[in-house]
């Protein structure tokens, strides 16, 4: 499945970025500076959902003991982390012609820097245990107990008074051009596919390496050569 | 053999482990006298004008208990990981849950409360007002608390890793700034003329999910750094 989604996701990038610096309209009050916007909401809502769905697959192997999402779960981490990073470098970028500075202590901004903690904190644990059942075990643990965190960013905007703007997407509809819509739409799924295509790839490395001294691994053909 | 009841029990742990604390008394000192550095240094790091330093007096208070309480982390389970006490105590025949609050609670008393008294001290240092340094030492009593709490999570999570004292920091410190927020937010409501029920309100509320829920994940955490 793995080239399903890369290829989806570099075509919808290309139409997506196209879309998005070209065929959109210039916004009235941010001019040309909010396109960033296309990859910063994107990367965000993204490395958001990466966290619940990564909580959640630990949840699983915690209770089921299902070895699969406890691999799924440590191959999502990295690519929320950099995802998470991503939002944050962009979203620096953005603040600083609009806000005027790089970086401010708002509410939304340091939720979000909690999480890419939180991120490397799960890697670090994770890569700091030998062995990879209780590295599982105990990573999951404390994905779940970060879960917390994922609704508090969520919801910022609306309970502090920050300076980060609230959602301007909402499911009853919303206010943008239509133009900005579409590029931002196809840059969220191209970068939902791109999340979905290298966490495959990168679980199937996990796969590998744990699995290697299996009698499957050995008679595939790619080993044998 | 008679079934000890539950505050039996805790009362059993707490006190051998004020016992056992009593007898190395340099290690709370260490903490303590860390605790008292790190505050220290920031007058000669930023310089002694008092307008500033009343300013940050709280937010250095708090950064620096929550350094301090960092670093005993790792002594709350490794003596008894090391000479399998913590084995014998997961066979008891009492909720480990129970267990692991006792022993949350008498880190704290040994940790947490000597950096609640020491407190106002280094407030002076900083010029605060009395108001002020009240609602410090409330706000530290229901914030410690939760510090030692959450700490034990990850302390139990690291248990025997090797880098676990760098570790334990990186997984604890971004779960503990909500309690940083607010433990330095009521000093600072105070010290700006507004209340700081909301902020103390909350730190209490905090202390209660942290009561409720981290002993019972702590014991999950032992239970998996032990198998």
């Amino acid at each position: 499945m793995v080239p399903w989604f890369s290829w989806s996701a570099a075509i919808l990038f290309v139409v997506g970025l196209y879309v998005s610096f070209f065929v959109a309209p210039t916004d009235s009050q941010q001019s040309e500076a909010y396109r960033i916007m296309f990859i910063h909401v994107p990367a965000s809502i993204l490395s958001m959902f990466i966290y619940l769905v990564m909580a959640g697959y630990a949840a699983l192997g915690l209770i089921f003991n299902t070895r699969l999402s406890s691999m799924m779960a440590s191959a999502l981490a990295p690519t929320g982390a950099l995802l998470a990073f991503l939002s944050l470098w962009t979203g620096a970028l953005w603040g600083k012609p609009m806000w005027g500075a790089w970086w401010v202590w708002d509410a939304r901004l340091t939720s979000e820097l909690i999480l890419l903690f939180l991120y490397l904190g799960f890697i670090a644990l994770h890569a700091s245990i030998d062995d990879p059942r209780r590295a599982d075990r105990a990573s999951a643990l404390l994905a779940i107990i970060g879960s917390v965190n994922v609704p508090i960013i969520y919801f910022s905007v609306q309970w502090w008074n920050t300076l980060h703007q609230g959602a301007t997407v909402k499911f009853t509809g919303t206010s943008m051009h239509v133009a900005m819509q579409q590029g931002m739409y196809t840059m969220l799924l191209a970068v939902w596919l791109y999340a979905i295509a290298v966490s495959l790839l990168r679980v199937r490395c996990i796969i590998l390496e744990r699995e290697c001294k299996a009698q499957w691994v050995s008679e595939l053909v790619e080993v044998r050569r | 053999m008679n079934k000890l009841s539950l505050i039996g029990l805790l009362s059993l742990v707490i006190r051998r482990d004020l016992v056992l604390a009593m007898r190395r008394r340099a290690d709370v000192l260490t903490t303590l006298i860390f605790f008292v550095i790190v505050v220290s240094l920031f007058p000669l790091g930023v310089g002694p004008e008092m307008d500033m330093l009343r300013k940050m007096a709280p937010g250095v208070v708090w950064v620096a208990a929550l350094l301090a309480s960092m670093l005993s982390l790792g002594r709350m389970f490794s003596a008894d990981y090391l000479d399998g006490t913590l084995e014998q105590m997961m066979l008891v025949p009492q909720s480990l849950s129970a267990l692991v609050l006792a022993k949350i609670l008498a880190h704290w008393m040994v940790s947490g409360l000597p950096l609640v008294i020491m407190a106002p001290v280094l407030g002076l240092q900083f010029d605060m007002s009395a108001q002020a340094l009240w609602v410090l030492i409330a706000a530290l009593l229901l914030g410690t608390p939760i510090l030692s709490m959450i700490g034990a999570v990850g302390a139990a999570l690291t248990l025997g890793l090797r880098g676990g004292g760098a570790l334990v920091s990186l997984l604890v410190l971004p779960l503990c700034i909500p309690v940083l927020i607010f433990g330095a937010g009521a000093v600072e409501a105070v010290v700006s003329g507004t209340s700081a029920g909301s902020h103390l309100a909350l730190l209490g509320a905090l202390l209660l999910v942290a009561l409720v829920f981290t002993p019972w994940v702590t014991a999950l955490a032992l239970r998996i750094s032990m198998e």
